[in-house]
C-alpha cells in the first residue's frame, strides 16, 4: 500500500512536502492506521505523531485520514483506503510543529476559557453531593469528550476565529457544565459566553457531528447553550 | 551550572496521570510552587483508560459496608505481603479521597436515591469473606478512568498547576549527599534539555505494561520512572508481580474491564461451558484476578480454548440485555465492535489473559517517600524523592491487586504524598544543592545517544525485549527457561545502551524520545526477570510450574531488587495496623 | 483566569451582544420572508395589476408600516451579515497587519450603501 505522509521539519525544511512510503500490509486482518504508521515509523524513524492508548480514548493522534479528521488508532484501513492508497495529514487549521503534530495551544486555551470545573458556593457536605439518575443522564454524550480537536479543526469558524470562537469541542464542555445540576455559576458561565463570537459564530453546519471519533453531538450542545441564553435574556 | 538553564520549584511531579495530578493539586491548593513535567498532555495518560472503577466503601448501594471489609478482601487478594498498615490507610482514607474527586465534579453515575453508584468486583466479600459479594465499586458508567483524570486535570487548572506538558523526564540529579535535588528533562517540542530543580521530586510515572508483547497498557507505558530510579540506584520491591487481567481482547489487548462480569457477565470455554464454577466455586467469575487469568490459561492449555488455534475463551454478556449494556458498560460495546469486530449485545467477546498493572515498584511508606535499605535489613527515607501511583510499591497490592484499587491507591496516595510533602516544606526544609558532576548521569545517556552512528534500531530492539518476556516470564513460569530469558536479556543490555538515533534534530524529535523510553522498559524487565526467578514458590499473579504452592516460611515477604548489584533481597510485610487487628495469613480460596 | 483577559470585546457589533445580533437576524429573516410572501401572493392574485392599484397598494397606512418595518429589517440583517462577514475574512489573520483597516473601510463602505438605501427607499415610500 502507498502511505503519503505530510512531512516538515521546522530545522530543515523550508516548505512541508508529501513523502511516500510502500508498505506491506499483511493479510488476514484489518489494521488500524495507527498500526501502519507505526510500520512507517520503523522504515523511517523521523517521522513524527502523536499516540498514547491505541483505543480511541486518551485523544492523542488525531489527524487528517484520507481526507477525513479522525483518531487513527480506531479508524481500520476498511473505512478509508481507496485504491490502496493512503494520505497522512495533521489537523488541519493548526500550526503544524512538525510532521503529523500540530500546536493545539489556542484549542486548550479555549477549553480552559469556559472554566470547565464545577463551580459550587455552597458549603461542602460529608459525603458526596446528590444527584439525581435523571440529573446525571443530562451529562451523558458530553464528559465523554477526549479532546482529540478533531471537531474543532474541522470547523470553518474555528479556523476564521480560533481566538474568539471557543469551537466545538470547548462549546460541548462548556455545555458539560451548564447541564450539571451540581453546578451553581450559570449565570456566570452565560455571561461569559453571550458575546458575538464565543458561541454565535457556530452556524450549525455539523461539521464536527460528522466527524467525532466518540460520536458525540457538540452541535447540539450549542444549541442548548443558545436556547439557555435566550432564557436568560428574556 | 553545567551550560543548561535551570528552573527552581518547590515541588515537581513526573507524570500526568492520577495520581501526580493529585498529589499536583493537593500542593498547588496550598499556594507551593508546583510543576507537573508530562510527556503527553495530562488527559492522555493511561489512568484515561481505566474503566470499571473506584473501589471503596463509601456505603451507598451497599449501605452497611465497612471500609474493614474492604481491607480484609485487600489484604487477602495480595496474598498477604501487601503492607497493613498502607492498606488500613488506603481503606480508611479512601471515602475522604472519593468525596473529593465527586466535589471537583467527577460525573459518577448514580443511585436512584442519588448517591455515587457501585458495582461488584472481583474479590470483593462483606462481613471479612462470611458475607458474600460486595458492590464496592464506584463507577461513572465504564469510563472512570477518564472521568476521574480530566476531572482531576480540572482542578488543577483551577488552581494554577504549571504544567510542562510533553516534555520528557531524563534522570533524576542526586547529590553527593543522596538528596534527590531534580531531575534533567528535555522538551520534546524544542530539544531544550533543562535542569529543574526541587525541595520535593515525585516520581507518578505509570507503569510499565509494554515490556510485554501483549499489554492492555498505553504505548506511553515504558516505566520511565522506574527507570530513573534504579539509574539513581533506588532498590525496587517485588517486580516479579505482574498482573495479567482476565479479559484483553483476543488479537488487540485492549482490555475489558471486569466490571462486565460484575454486572453478570462470565467466561465461557469452547464447550459453552461456564468454567469458573470449577475453580471457584463461591466467587465464579468475580474470583482474584489471578485466579481468574490462571484458570483461564489452565481451560486453553487443556484444550478447551475457542478459534482455530483454541487460544482463547469467551466472555458472554448478550444476557445482559441491551439496556443494561447501553447503561452501564458504553465503552466496552465500542471497543469490542472496533477491536474485536463483535457486538456483545448479540454474541461474546474473545478475551485472554493480557498483561495489565504492575504491582511492584519504587519502595514508599504511606507518605509517599521512598525508601532504600540498609545493610542490616531496616529501611532508610530517600531524601527529596517521592513516589506514587502504579510506579510505587507502598504496597497495598501485594503480589495481586484486586479491580478498582488501582484508581484508589493513586488518589489517596496521591493526596497523601502531597499532604506530606506540604508539611515538610512548611516546615522550611532547605533546597538542596547539586553540583555538576551530579548531573551527569542524564546528560551522558542523552550525549552517547545524540552522537550514535551505529547499533541497532530501537524497534527491533523493542519487539525483542518484548518477546523474551512474554515467553519466558509470563503467566506461568519455571526456574530453567526464566535464567534462559535472563541471559538473553543480559545479552541485550550492552545493545540497549547503544542504539542507533538515526534523527538527532530537536523539534518534535520523537525517536530520540522512544530510545530513551526502551533504557528505562530495559531496566524494568531485568529487575522483573531477576526478582520472578528469584521467589521460589508461587503466590499471587507470580505463579511458577518448579515451585507450585505458597511458601509462608520463606517467602512471606517483599522482594527487593538492588539495581547496583543486579541482586535480589527481602523486605519485611507489615503486618501492624494501626486500628484494627492483624489479618493473619490464610490459604486463599474463592 | 483566563476569561477576563480573553473576553470579546463587541464594541463595533450592531447590538450589545451575540445574543441580540442572533436574534435580530432570525426576526429580520422572518419580516423579510413575511413580506415577500404577501406581495408574491398579491402579484399573481392580480394577474394585469395597473399602476393605479400598485401605486394605491403602497399608498394604504398599513402597507407603509409594513413597509418600512421590512426595510429595517433588511438593512439590520444585512449589517449583522456582513458585519460578520468581515469579521471572519477579513481579519488580521487571514490578511495580515493591514486587515483593521481593510475591515474598517468595508464596513464604512456597507454603512453608506444602507444608509444610502435607507434614505432613498423611505423618500419612494413617502411619495406616494
Amino acid at each position: 500500500m502507498l502511505v503519503s505522509v505530510y512531512r516538515y521539519n521546522p530545522e530543515t525544511d523550508l516548505k512541508p512536502s508529501m513523502r511516500d512510503y510502500q508498505i506491506e500490509i499483511p493479510g488476514g486482518k484489518d489494521l488500524m492506521v495507527l498500526d501502519v504508521l507505526a510500520m512507517v515509523k520503523e522504515q523511517d524513524d523521523s517521522v513524527a505523531y502523536r499516540r498514547s492508548c491505541r483505543e480511541g480514548v486518551c485523544g492523542s493522534d488525531g489527524m487528517n485520514i484520507n481526507g477525513v479528521n479522525g483518531l487513527a488508532c480506531i479508524t481500520p484501513l476498511s473505512d478509508v483506503v481507496k485504491n490502496d492508497k493512503l494520505v497522512l495529514r495533521p489537523l488541519p487549521g493548526l500550526p503544524v510543529v512538525r510532521d503529523l503534530v500540530v500546536d493545539m495551544s489556542i484549542f486548550y486555551k479555549q477549553y480552559e476559557r469556559i472554566e470547565p470545573y464545577l463551580q459550587n458556593d455552597d458549603p461542602v457536605p460529608a459525603i458526596e453531593r446528590l444527584q439525581s439518575p435523571e440529573d446525571r443522564a443530562k451529562l451523558d454524550g458530553l464528559y465523554e469528550c477526549i479532546l482529540c480537536a478533531c471537531c474543532s479543526t474541522n470547523c470553518p469558524s474555528f479556523w476564521w476565529n480560533p481566538e474568539k470562537f471557543v469551537g466545538p469541542a470547548g462549546l460541548l464542555q462548556a455545555y458539560r457544565f451548564l447541564a450539571d445540576s451540581r453546578d451553581t455559576h450559570t449565570d456566570e458561565r452565560l455571561a461569559n459566553l453571550e458575546d458575538p463570537f464565543s458561541v454565535f459564530r457556530c452556524r450549525g453546519i455539523m461539521n464536527c457531528v460528522a466527524v467525532c471519533p466518540k460520536g458525540l453531538n457538540p452541535t447540539k450542545a450549542i444549541g442548548h447553550i443558545r436556547e439557555m441564553l435566550m432564557e436568560r435574556g428574556a | 551550572m553545567a551550560n543548561i538553564r535551570t528552573m527552581t520549584f518547590d515541588g515537581v511531579i513526573v507524570g500526568g496521570g492520577g495520581s501526580g495530578l493529585r498529589a499536583a493539586l493537593e500542593l498547588s491548593q496550598s499556594g507551593y510552587k508546583t510543576a507537573v513535567i508530562s510527556k503527553v498532555f495530562p488527559t492522555r495518560s493511561h489512568t484515561v483508560s481505566a474503566q470499571g472503577g473506584i473501589t471503596c466503601a463509601i456505603a451507598s448501594t451497599e449501605p452497611d459496608d465497612d471500609w474493614r471489609w474492604h481491607m480484609y478482601d485487600t489484604v487477602k487478594g495480595s496474598d498477604y505481603i501487601g503492607d497493613q498498615d498502607a492498606i488500613e490507610y488506603m481503606c480508611s482514607e479512601g471515602p475522604q479521597a472519593v468525596f473529593e474527586l465527586e466535589h471537583m465534579g467527577l460525573p459518577f453515575s448514580r443511585n436512584e436515591d442519588g448517591r455515587i453508584y457501585q458495582r461488584p468486583f472481583g474479590g470483593q466479600s462483606r462481613e471479612y469473606g462470611k458475607g458474600g459479594q460486595a458492590a464496592r465499586t464506584c463507577a461513572a458508567a465504564d469510563r472512570t478512568g477518564h472521568a476521574l483524570l480530566h476531572t482531576l486535570y480540572q482542578a488543577n487548572l483551577k488552581n494554577n498547576t504549571v504544567f510542562f506538558n510533553e516534555w520528557y523526564a531524563v534522570d533524576l540529579v542526586k547529590n553527593q549527599h543522596g538528596h534527590v535535588v531534580g531531575l534533567i528533562a528535555i522538551c520534546i517540542e524544542d530539544g531544550e534539555v533543562v535542569f529543574i530543580k526541587s525541595k520535593a521530586t515525585v516520581l507518578a510515572t505509570g507503569g510499565a505494561g509494554r515490556i510485554y508483547a501483549s499489554t492492555t497498557n498505553a504505548l506511553i507505558n515504558t516505566g520511565d520512572g522506574i527507570g530513573m530510579a534504579m539509574r539513581a540506584g533506588v532498590p525496587q520491591q517485588d517486580m516479579e508481580m505482574w498482573q495479567f487481567h482476565p479479559t484483553g481482547i483476543y488479537g488487540a489487548g485492549t482490555l475489558i474491564t471486569e466490571g462486565s462480569r460484575g454486572e453478570g457477565g462470565y467466561l465461557v470455554n469452547k464447550d459453552g461451558e461456564r468454567f469458573m464454577e470449577r475453580y471457584a466455586p463461591n466467587a465464579k467469575d468475580l474470583a482474584g484476578r489471578d485466579v481468574v487469568a490462571r484458570s483461564m490459561v489452565l481451560e486453553i492449555l487443556e484444550g478447551r480454548g475457542v478459534g482455530p488455534d483454541a487460544d482463547h475463551v469467551l466472555l458472554k454478556l448478550d444476557h445482559l440485555g441491551e439496556k443494561v449494556l447501553n447503561d452501564k458498560l458504553p465503552g466496552i460495546l465500542e471497543l469490542s465492535r472496533t477491536f474485536a469486530h463483535v457486538d456483545p449485545v448479540k454474541e461474546p467477546i474473545p478475551v485472554v489473559p493480557t498483561c495489565h498493572y504492575m504491582m511492584g515498584g519504587i519502595p514508599t511508606n504511606i507518605h509517599g517517600q521512598a525508601l532504600g535499605q540498609n545493610p542490616d535489613g531496616t529501611d532508610y527515607v530517600i531524601e527529596g524523592l517521592y513516589a506514587c501511583g502504579e510506579a510505587a510499591c507502598v504496597s497495598v497490592h501485594g503480589a495481586n491487586r484486586l479491580g478498582g484499587n488501582s484508581l484508589l491507591d493513586l488518589v489517596v496516595f496521591g493526596r497523601a504524598s502531597g499532604i506530606y510533602i506540604e508539611k515538610m516544606l512548611s516546615s522550611g526544609i532547605e533546597q538542596q544543592e547539586a553540583s555538576d558532576s551530579d548531573l551527569e548521569l542524564g546528560l551522558s545517556r542523552l550525549d552517547k545517544l545524540n552522537q550514535s552512528s551505529s547499533g541497532e534500531k530501537v524497534a527491533d530492539l523493542r519487539k525483542e525485549l518484548q518477546v523474551i518476556m512474554q515467553n519466558h516470564f509470563g503467566v506461568f513460569r519455571k526456574g530453567d527457561f526464566m535464567r534462559e530469558g535472563i541471559q538473553k536479556l543480559q545479552a541485550m543490555r550492552e545493545r540497549i545502551e547503544n542504539p542507533h538515533l538515526q534523527d538527532k534534530s530537536n523539534a518534535f524529535n520523537t525517536a530520540r524520545v522512544e530510545a530513551l523510553e526502551l533504557q528505562n522498559l530495559f531496566e524494568v524487565a531485568e529487575a522483573t526477570a531477576i526478582a520472578a526467578e528469584g521467589r521460589e514458590e508461587s503466590r499471587g499473579a507470580h505463579a511458577r510450574d518448579d515451585f507450585t504452592e505458597r511458601d509462608d516460611d520463606n517467602w512471606l515477604c517483599h522482594s527487593m531488587f538492588f539495581p547496583d548489584t543486579k541482586t535480589l533481597g527481602k523486605r519485611k510485610v507489615n503486618f501492624a495496623p494501626k486500628t484494627v487487628p492483624t489479618f493473619e495469613p490464610m490459604i486463599r480460596t474463592y | 483566569m483566563g476569561m477576563k483577559n480573553m473576553q470579546v470585546s463587541s464594541v463595533t457589533n450592531f447590538g450589545r451582544s451575540g445574543l441580540s445580533d442572533w436574534l435580530i437576524q432570525r426576526v429580520s429573516a422572518v419580516i423579510l420572508l413575511l413580506y415577500i410572501v404577501c406581495h408574491s401572493a398579491i402579484i399573481l392574485s392580480t394577474p394585469e395589476m395597473s399602476y393605479a392599484q400598485w401605486r394605491e397598494l403602497f399608498a394604504g397606512t398599513t402597507m407603509r408600516i409594513f413597509s418600512l418595518l421590512t426595510l429595517l429589517a433588511l438593512c439590520a440583517h444585512a449589517w449583522i451579515g456582513m458585519w460578520t462577514v468581515a469579521t471572519d475574512y477579513l481579519t488580521r489573520r487571514m490578511m495580515g497587519s493591514k486587515a483593521t483597516l481593510v475591515r474598517l473601510v468595508f464596513l464604512v463602505g456597507c454603512i453608506a450603501v444602507l444608509a444610502i438605501y435607507f434614505i432613498w427607499c423611505v423618500i419612494i415610500l413617502w411619495s406616494v
